[in-house]
C-alpha cells in the first residue's frame, strides 16, 4: 500500500519519479515477499513506527493515570498491564529492531556500494518473524494482557494469571528476527565490502551496526532459552526457577540480564553510529578520532557482557560479586565518553548547519550525557541502594534510551528520509518538532530524576500527595512530547506527497549511499564503486542548480562502468 | 527482487548480488558458523541451569542418573558419531560430484537420525511408564519394582568411599536429605532414600534431551531438503555448499549429544 501511495504521489507532484525501488513492482505482494533490502527496510520502518505509536499511547495512558493520587482513569490492575505493555512493546517491538532493521537494512548495502545484503532471504524471514512475534504479543493484549513488567521476573511471572505465555512466545520469536538481522549484517560487512573499503575505511554507522550484530547473535539466544524455560516452568512445572522444588528464581534474573543488559547496547550502539555520521556531515568536517570511535563500539559490545549483575545489586548476590560488577560497570563509561568527546571535537571549529538532523545530534549529546552520567550514580553500590527501583532508574533509562536511541533514530530518519523516499520534508516544521520533543522530553523525565531521588518508587499506581506537582509536570511534558510527534507525523506524511524532490546528495555527505539517485533504483547503483575516505567532505561541492551536492571529480569513486557487481 | 539483469552467461547458481561463487560460498559459510554460535549459546543457557542446579543439589543428579539406561545412551552416541561420519563423507562426495554415493550417504545419515529418535522413544516410553517425568508430572514411587533401578552394591552414591577414583561430585551425605545412609544397605532400603526434589533431575533431562531431539528432527528435515535439491540436480556441477552447511549443523547436533550423554548418563 505504501508503494501505491508513493508512486501516486510522484505523479501528483507533476514529476513522475524515475524508475526506483519504490515503483519497480506494484501491489502489496510485491512488497510482502520482496527480497530487496530497501523495501524490507521500509516495511520494518512502517512496522516499528506503528509499534512506537502503540507503545506511546500506553505511555500517555500511564502518565494520565498518574495525574492525581488514587484512581484517575483506570484501575490498579489495568495500570499494571499498561506499564508492562508500554515497556514490552517499546523494547521488543520498537527499539531493538528500530535502527538496525529499519535504517540499517536500508542503508547498510548502499554504504557498501552493494546490491543487497549477503542473505536476502534470511532478511525477509527476519521481517516475517517480526510480524509473527508481534502478532503473539498483540494476542496477549487481547486475551488479558500481562502485568509482570517487561522483565517477566519469576516467581511472579510463573504464578500470575495473565497472558505470560503468549507474550513470551512472541518475544522468543522476535528474538529470532533480531538474530537473523545481526547474522546477516555480520556476513555482509565481512564479505561484501567494496574495493578500497578496508575495515578502517568503513563509515562509522557500519561499525555501530557490526558491534550491535555481535551482541545480537551472542546474547539473544540466551534470552530465547530463558523464555523457553519460563514457558516450560508455567506449562510443565519443571522447577528450575521454583524455590519449592529447590530451584532459584534469582537464576531467572541472571539469565534475563545476561541478555537484557547487552540488549540496551543493541539499542544504543547503532544510535551512536548514526550520530557519528551526522555530526561529521553537519559540522562540515572530517570525523575526529575515527579509530577511537570505531574501537569504542567494539569495546562497548564486549564490556556489555560483563556488567549484567548491576541490575541485581539488591537481589542478595554476594558483596564481592556486587563490587566486581560495579567496577566493570564504571568501565563502560570510558568508551562511551571517548565517543562523546570525539563528537564534540568534530564539531569544534566546524561550520555547523542547524538542519533538523543536527538538532537531533545536539539533543542526543545533551541528553545522552545526562543519561550516561546518572548511570554512574546507579552503578555505585551505596547510591544504588538508595536509588534502586525508584523513578531515578526510570529517568536514567529514558534519558539513555529515548534521549539517546530514539533521538538518534529520529536524526537518522530525517537524514536518510530524502534518500528513502526521494522527497524533502519541511525544514521549518522539522525544527519546531525537534524543539518540542526536546522540551517535552526534559519536562517528562527530569522531574522523574527529582522524584526518584526523593524516594518515589517505580511502577507504583499511587503516590503521596507531596509528589503531585512533579507528577503533573511530568504528565504535561509527556503531552508536549506527544504533540511534537504528531507534528512530525503530519509533515513527514505530507512530504511523501508534496515534498520537494530530493537531489541525490542533499547534505553533502561523502558515504556511498549518496552516490545513487534518491530514491535509489532497484539494483542500487549504475556503476561499481571504489570506496575512499567516507568523511572526505572536501571532495564535494554544492551545485545550486540542483540544490544538492556533487563530487568535484565524479570519476574518483567509479571503479568500473556499468553494473558489474 | 527487482534486479534480474544478470550479465550474459551468468551462473544460475550465483545470486545476483554476489560477484563470485567464492564470495557466495564464503558468505554462506560465515553465516552458518555464526548461526551455530547462536545454537551453542542457546543450549548454553540449559547447561548453565544444569550446572546451577547440580551445584546446589548434587544428590539429585547422583540419584536420578541411575534411572537412565547407559546402554541405550551409549548406543545413541555411537549412532550419532556414525552419522557425523556419513555426512562428512557426503560433503566429500558432493565435492567430487559422486551423486549416487551422495544420495546413499544422505540416506544413511537420515537412517542414523531415525535410529537415534527410535532409541530415544524407547527411553522416553520407559520413563513414562515409571512416572519418571518432569517435576509437575512426576509420579515415581520407590516402592514399585523397578527393573532399571540400580542395585545398592554398585551405587557409590550411598558408599562414597567405595571407589577412590569416583568423580568430584561431593558425597551424597552433604545433600539436604535422604542419602546420608551408611554404606552396605540392602537393595530394598536404597529404594527408600530418594532425595528431595529428585524429580527436577527429570525436568532437566527432558528439557535438554527434548530440545536436542527437536534439533535432530530439524536435521532430518534439512536432509530431506538435500535429497530434494539432489533430485533437482543442484549438486551436479559440484556445488556442495548446501551439503556442507547441513553437515556443519549436524556435527553440532552430534556434539551437543556427546555432552548430554556425559552430563546426564555418566554421573558416577
Amino acid at each position: 500500500m505504501t508503494a501505491d501511495t508513493l508512486t501516486a504521489g510522484g505523479d501528483a507532484a507533476g514529476n513522475a519519479l524515475e524508475s526506483s525501488y519504490l515503483n519497480s513492482g506494484s501491489g502489496v505482494l510485491s512488497w510482502l515477499f520482496t527480497l530487496d533490502h530497501k523495501r524490507i527496510g521500509v516495511m520494518y520502518l512502517v512496522a516499528i513506527t506503528a509499534s512506537f505509536l502503540l507503545g506511546g499511547i500506553f505511555a500517555l495512558l500511564v502518565r494520565t493515570e498518574l495525574w492525581s493520587t488514587g484512581q484517575t482513569i483506570m484501575t490498579a490492575d489495568a495500570y499494571n498491564k499498561m506499564f508492562t505493555l508500554h515497556g514490552a512493546v517499546m523494547i521488543f517491538l520498537f527499539i531493538i529492531p528500530g535502527i538496525p532493521a529499519a535504517l540499517g537494512n536500508f542503508v547498510l548495502p548502499l554504504m557498501l556500494g552493494a546490491k543487497d545484503v549477503a542473505l536476502p532471504r534470511m532478511n525477509l524471514t527476519s521481517f516475517w518473524f517480526w510480524i509473527i512475534g508481534a502478532s503473539f504479543a498483540l494476542v496477549s493484549i487481547v486475551i488479558g494482557a500481562v502485568d509482570t513488567g517487561w522483565t517477566f521476573y519469576t516467581p511472579y511471572s510463573t504464578t500470575t494469571g495473565t497472558a505470560v505465555i503468549s507474550i513470551t512466545m512472541g518475544v522468543f520469536i522476535l528474538g529470532f528476527s533480531s538474530i537473523f538481522t545481526g547474522l546477516n549484517f555480520i556476513v555482509t560487512i565481512h564479505k561484501m565490502r567494496p574495493e578500497g573499503m578496508t575495515w578502517f575505511k568503513m563509515p562509522l554507522f557500519l561499525w555501530g551496526l557490526y558491534s550491535t550484530a555481535i551482541i545480537q547473535v551472542l546474547a539473544t539466544p540466551v534470552l530465547g532459552i530463558t523464555l523457553l524455560l519460563l514457558i516450560a516452568e508455567r506449562v510443565l512445572g519443571v522447577g528450575i526457577f521454583d524455590p519449592a522444588l529447590g530451584g532459584d528464581p534469582v537464576l531467572f534474573q541472571h539469565f534475563f540480564w545476561f541478555y537484557s543488559h547487552p540488549a540496551v547496547y543493541i539499542m544504543i550502539l547503532p544510535a551512536m553510529g548514526v550520530i557519528s555520521e551526522l555530526v561529521s556531515v553537519f559540522s562540515g568536517k572530517h570525523i575526529f578520532g575515527y579509530r577511537f570511535i570505531a574501537w569504542s563500539s567494539i569495546a562497548i559490545a564486549l564490556l556489555s557482557f560483563l556488567v549484567w549483575g548491576h541490575h541485581m545489586f539488591t537481589s542478595g548476590q554476594s558483596g564481592i560479586t556486587n563490587m566486581i560488577f560495579s567496577a566493570l560497570t564504571f568501565s563502560v563509561a570510558i568508551p562511551s565518553a571517548v565517543k562523546v568527546f570525539n563528537w564534540l571535537a568534530t564539531m569544534y571549529k566546524g561550520s555547523i548547519r542547524l538542519a533538523t538532523p543536527m538538532l537531533y545530534v545536539l539533543s542526543f549529546l545533551f541528553l545522552f550525557a545526562i543519561g550516561g552520567l546518572t548511570g554512574l550514580f546507579l552503578g555505585a553500590l551505596s547510591t544504588d541502594i538508595h536509588l534502586h527501583d525508584t523513578y531515578f532508574v526510570v529517568a536514567h533509562f529514558h534519558y539513555v534510551m529515548f534521549g539517546g536511541t530514539v533521538i538518534a533514530f529520529l536524526g537518522g530518519l530525517h537524514y536518510w528520509w530524502p534518500k528513502m523516499f526521494g522527497r524533502m520534508y519541511s525544514e521549518r516544521w522539522g525544527q519546531v518538532s525537534a524543539l518540542l520533543i526536546f522540551v517535552g522530553f526534559n519536562l517528562t523525565f527530569f522531574t522523574q530524576f527529582v522524584m526518584g531521588s526523593h524516594g518515589m518508587p517505580r511502577r507504583y499506581y499511587n503516590y503521596v500527595e507531596e509528589f503531585t506537582s512533579l507528577h503533573r509536570a511530568s504528565t504535561v511534558g509527556s503531552y508536549v512530547l506527544g504533540f511534537g510527534f504528531l507534528i512530525m507525523a503530519i509533515y513527514l506524511f505530507h512530504s511523501l506527497f508534496r515534498g520537494k524532490p530530493a537531489p541525490a546528495n542533499p547534505w553533502g555527505s561523502a558515504t556511498l549511499e549518496w552516490e545513487t539517485t534518491s530514491p535509489p533504483q532497484a539494483h542500487n547503483f549504475d556503476h561499481e564503486l571504489l570506496a575512499g575516505d567516507p568523511y572526505d567532505l572536501d571532495a564535494l561541492e554544492l551545485d545550486p542548480a540542483i540544490d544538492g551536492w556533487v563530487r568535484r571529480d565524479p570519476r574518483s569513486i567509479i571503479l568500473a562502468e556499468g553494473g558489474g557487481r | 527482487m527487482g534486479a534480474h539483469h544478470h550479465g550474459d552467461g551468468h551462473d544460475p547458481n550465483l545470486a545476483h548480488h554476489f560477484e563470485s561463487a567464492d564470495q557466495q560460498y564464503q558468505s554462506a559459510k560465515l553465516g552458518m558458523w555464526v548461526f551455530l554460535m547462536t545454537e551453542i549459546l542457546f543450549f548454553g543457557g540449559l547447561f548453565v541451569a544444569y550446572t546451577v542446579y547440580r551445584v546446589n543439589h548434587p544428590e539429585v543428579f547422583v540419584y536420578g542418573a541411575h534411572f537412565l539406561d547407559r546402554g541405550l545412551g551409549a548406543l545413541n552416541t555411537v549412532v550419532l558419531i556414525l552419522s557425523s561420519f556419513t555426512i562428512a563423507w557426503a560433503v566429500r562426495a558432493a565435492q567430487l560430484k559422486q551423486i549416487s554415493l551422495l544420495r546413499w550417504l544422505i540416506l544413511a545419515t537420515m537412517a542414523c537420525a531415525f535410529a537415534f529418535m527410535g532409541v530415544k522413544a524407547v527411553e522416553y516410553n520407559s520413563k513414562w511408564k515409571h512416572g519418571l517425568l518432569w517435576a509437575a508430572k512426576y509420579s515415581h514411587h520407590v516402592e514399585e519394582a523397578d527393573h532399571d533401578r540400580p542395585t545398592a552394591a554398585t551405587d557409590p552414591a550411598v558408599s562414597p568411599d567405595a571407589d577412590p577414583n569416583r568423580s568430584a561430585i561431593p558425597p551424597a551425605a552433604e545433600g539436604p536429605a535422604g542419602l546420608a545412609k551408611p554404606a552396605g544397605e540392602t537393595d530394598d532400603t536404597v529404594a527408600e532414600v530418594e532425595p528431595e526434589n529428585a524429580k527436577v533431575f527429570f525436568s532437566i533431562y527432558f528439557l535438554m534431551t527434548g530440545l536436542h531431539g527437536i534439533h535432530v528432527l530439524a536435521g532430518i528435515g534439512a536432509m530431506i531438503w538435500l535429497l530434494k535439491c539432489l533430485a533437482r540436480g543442484d549438486f551436479d556441477g559440484g556445488h556442495f555448499t548446501k551439503v556442507d552447511m547441513v553437515a556443519l549443523y549436524w556435527h553440532v547436533v552430534d556434539l551437543v549429544w556427546i555432552y548430554l550423554f556425559l552430563l546426564l548418563y555418566l554421573i558416577d
